[in-house]
């Protein structure tokens, strides 16, 4: 609980207006999108200028209250769950793209822009911002760059860690601290740069973010290749990559996605087909015409019985549709849809996928799987009711199994969804005791009273 | 709280819908109250999570919970962009429902609902003499839209450019239109008979739009019946919680229609279609044997003007159609009413419609995007409702155009509103009013 004269004082400096404090709105800020028990802060706060936040974050230290930041909460691993009951602090006013800069190519934004949003805004100047999290058309880049998301581009492109250029933020104590720079190159200090992303709002707390843009690919080419069965679709991926070919997107589709897909979306795909990629080659017009070839044809070696090339815009929109609206269509089979991220070197693209269908039999339970198949990133996405506890006991199981197989196959537990409170547990699993060790020395340095985020990353303990 | 747990049991029979919700958040991305407030609570993931929390009793008084959820336009934007398929609407009526049962509607409502809209013959009275003697309260703005102020400072009003009554609602003119045979210009019979269902704004404010729509339909050769003594089609009542006055205006609809003979139910308004579609049958109170099966035949002979006049008859617009000035006509741009293009699909006919016309349509930006009106949100939420709106006006002034179009009287009403207030020099009309007069320019 906080006292009343801290409430007061949040009042003084946002405004009463923009201080919630009621039952009903703090219900409505114990959640995420990740499949969690919520927690209610004790007060939700919503600044309009960055000497507000500075001011949120000094009070904040000053009565030891824990701070947990929020853009649209579409975290899908519990990081924006007020765990430790403090205040949320919400992006949703700051809003602003400071600056769009053509010529050096960059934008300046403030946390709570939408991805979508700044996307349209330089493809509009004939730039491009790779980072396409599956939530873009509502994700706050806050919270992108919080949770160093990902998307479907990540193969070629990268992630959103590879676009941050500079930060400034403020630390635990409200002071304001500046990282990074709007060159391309910058050699000074530290790369805090690097450690605030994906720091999951426990180490500072975000005011501004300079972003990397890159000049729009001129052509692009999309197909879908159709296989008979998972393993020749999965070694078909680990092919393409053998032959150094770089697609802009990789994506898996098995057959239970397919199916959903079809049935919610009547896109006219072949239910009967065991998995189809949904491949992409941009750039140049010439190099797409090669790679879009050799593509093609290594998909046909590798077993492929049918592969066919959008030849218009509505026809390569039909082919991404058809895969954005993947999660959408499972989501409606049950009442809890379970998102899993775990990643493993794109060679172990084939294993993996056998180990998924492996342990769907074994716990006997749903799992669609689909995903960035390029880039090692598979979406396991299990369907089940959070209500039958029984069944989601196997659900728990099955989910620590992906896990062990991920680890054992030298990858991690989360590609682009971050560790939060879902994955903390098992953090150690992955990294060693160690290596908490030193990120929670790290983290009581920057944050004495350990008010940032509190719970998140490295807050379980053996 | 033993009431509150009473109130849990009732919310429990909306459990299976509720759980739909995967907490995605993607109805932020739509919401236009979200854009404007940037709150949780304003947004459906927010309003599902309140229930769930009645659901799970902890909250000592409903109020709060009630409050929120009110604090929606209803335009459906979050059920049509949900991953999940959560059905927003019939959870958030439903729910309104059980609150207002619970608390009781409030004395103003029970006395607009339960007096007045539930009665037609009273309501028809009662507005007929609200319209002669608006004068004395409100006046003329002479501006393109025909809005009215306040003459006086008016807490009710406020800054509201309000449409005035009709000196005529279209229900007076009935006995003089069963005498109309079909327009001279075209003999054919389509062997269509329609239902025609007026609505209340139509028939009040905007009876010129009946009119019209009577002309365009008899031009085509579609038989009309227009039953007198219709009322409203409930949803006010009903977007209020008040389950027992829409069912009675259902149950007199029903009353009113059994002995006409009709192959479709048309409406001009976006709003009375999509309730007569959706709701009468889903929302109706404890229906008896066959009602069910009554209210799921209407619906589904149920339709849009716009959508029933391209779809079903047809007509052959390079050579029936009036379209005489070709792509140099007028400039006009047309906004899609929720209910229509959201709830019922229909976006591509009124283009059709208005292109047949002779009319040069320019498409704004977001022209599906909802205009902030949503009945009652605008005299409850009249600020946020402005801000909304004003987004709209401005993409519509950016078009260039001089009238705008669209299929639902309620949109008609914000608009109007928000173009005088920013004086814009733009009529807004109906696309059977500028079909019409396009048909009466050709007969000429």
């Amino acid at each position: 609980m906080i006292s009343q004269s801290v409430v007061n004082e949040l009042k003084k400096i946002v405004g009463p207006e923009h201080l919630l404090t009621e039952r009903e709105d703090m219900l409505t800020y114990s959640y995420d999108a990740a499949v969690l028990d919520s927690q209610m802060p004790c007060a939700a706060v919503m600044p309009g200028t960055s000497p507000e936040v500075g001011r949120i974050v000094a009070l904040c230290h000053e009565n030891r209250i824990p701070i947990t930041v929020r853009g649209s909460g579409t975290n899908l691993s519990g990081g924006t769950i007020p765990e430790s009951k403090g205040i949320v602090l919400l992006t949703g006013r700051l809003n602003k793209i400071i600056e769009i800069n053509e010529q050096d190519m960059y934008a300046v934004v403030q946390p709570g822009v939408v991805t979508a949003s700044l996307a349209a805004a330089v493809e509009k100047r004939g730039l491009f911002y790779p980072p396409d999290p599956g939530s873009q058309a509502v994700s706050t880049l806050g919270g992108n760059v919080a949770e160093n998301a990902g998307g479907l581009r990540g193969l070629k492109y990268g992630v959103t860690k590879d676009y941050v250029m500079g930060l400034h933020f403020f630390d635990a104590q409200g002071r304001y601290v500046k990282t990074g720079s709007r060159t391309v190159k910058c050699a000074t200090g530290y790369n805090i740069t690097g450690l605030m992303t994906g720091s999951e709002g426990t180490l500072g707390i975000f005011d501004e973010i300079i972003l990397k843009l890159i000049p729009a690919p001129i052509a692009r080419q999309s197909m879908v290749a159709v296989f008979d069965t998972i393993d020749a679709a999965s070694e078909t991926v680990a092919a393409i990559i053998a032959a150094r070919i770089v697609p802009a997107t990789l994506e898996i589709l098995d057959n239970f996605t397919i199916r959903a897909v079809e049935d919610f979306s009547h896109a006219g795909l072949p239910v009967d087909a065991a998995a189809l990629l949904l491949i992409e080659v941009d750039g140049h017009p010439v190099v797409v015409a090669e790679e879009g070839e050799k593509v093609e044809s290594l998909c046909r070696k590798m077993g492929a019985k049918n592969i066919k090339r959008a030849e218009t815009d509505e026809e390569r929109d039909k082919i991404w549709a058809a895969r954005r609206s993947a999660l959408s269509a499972l989501a409606k089979l049950k009442p809890t849809l379970v998102l899993e991220d775990a990643t493993v070197p794109r060679s172990k693209i084939p294993e993996m996928v056998r180990a998924l269908q492996e342990i769907a039999k074994k716990y006997q339970i749903d799992i669609g799987t689909f995903g960035h198949a390029g880039d090692g990133n598979l979406h396991p996405t299990i369907l089940t009711d959070r209500r039958n506890t029984e069944e989601f006991k196997r659900v728990e199981e099955a989910i620590e199994a992906i896990f062990d197989k991920a680890l054992a196959l030298g990858g991690t537990l989360s590609g682009e969804h971050g560790t939060g409170i879902a994955k903390a547990p098992f953090l150690e699993k992955e990294t060693g005791f160690s290596s908490i060790l030193f990120s929670r020395q790290l983290r009581s340095a920057l944050d004495p009273h350990n008010i940032l985020n509190p719970g998140k990353i490295t807050g379980v303990s053996k | 709280m033993a009431q509150m747990n009473d109130l849990a049991v009732l919310v429990k029979e909306l459990e299976e819908q509720l759980v739909t919700c995967i907490r995605c958040g993607m109805c932020q991305s739509v919401c236009p109250l979200f854009e404007q407030t940037r709150k949780e609570a304003d947004v459906a993931r927010g309003k599902l999570a309140l229930l769930s929390g009645l659901m799970e009793n902890i909250f000592e008084d409903p109020s709060g919970v009630s409050q929120r959820l009110n604090k929606c336009l209803l335009c459906g934007s979050c059920a049509a962009n949900c991953p999940s398929g959560v059905n927003v609407l019939e959870i958030f009526i439903k729910a309104r429902a059980i609150l207002t049962e619970y608390t009781g509607l409030s004395p103003v409502k029970q006395l607009i609902f339960k007096r007045m809209l539930a009665n037609p013959k009273i309501f028809d009275t009662l507005t007929q003499w609200a319209g002669r003697f608006q004068n004395l309260f409100i006046k003329d703005q002479a501006n393109a839209q025909g809005t009215s102020c306040a003459r006086l400072v008016s807490p009710l009003l406020a800054g509201r450019h309000v449409l005035p009554m009709a000196k005529n609602p279209f229900h007076k003119s009935l006995a003089d239109l069963s005498r109309t045979p079909l327009a001279k210009g075209n003999k054919k019979d389509s062997g269509l008979r329609a239902l025609f269902f007026t609505g209340c704004l139509i028939d009040k404010i905007f009876p010129n739009v009946a009119h019209a729509s009577v002309k365009v339909l008899t031009h085509h050769g579609v038989g009309l019946s227009i039953p007198q003594g219709q009322g409203c089609c409930g949803i006010p009542a009903l977007a209020s919680g008040d389950r027992e006055t829409f069912t009675r205006l259902v149950d007199h609809h029903l009353d009113l229609f059994k002995n006409e003979k009709f192959d479709v139910l048309i409406t001009a308004c976006a709003t009375c279609t999509s309730t007569i579609k959706k709701l009468w049958p889903t929302l109706y109170k404890n229906p008896t044997s066959g009602v069910k099966e009554q209210l799921d035949a209407l619906s589904q002979r149920t339709m849009d003007i716009n959508q029933f006049l391209v779809d079903r008859v047809k007509p052959d617009f390079g050579k029936d159609a009036p379209s005489v000035s070709g792509p140099s006509g007028e400039i006009v741009t047309y906004h899609d009413p929720c209910h229509l293009k959201k709830s019922l699909g229909v976006a591509a006919q009124p283009r059709k419609i208005i292109r047949a016309a002779g009319k040069t349509l320019v498409e704004m930006e977001d022209s599906d995007k909802c205009c902030g009106m949503g009945g009652s949100f605008n005299l409850f939420h009249y600020d946020v409702s402005a801000s909304i709106g004003n987004l709209k006006q401005k993409n519509i002034a950016d078009t260039g155009c001089t009238t705008l179009l669209t299929g639902c009287p309620a949109c008609m009403m914000q608009i109007s509103d928000m173009l005088a207030r920013n004086k814009q020099n733009i009529k807004v009309c109906h696309p059977m009013e500028v079909y019409a007069r396009a048909l009466e320019e050709k007969i000429k």
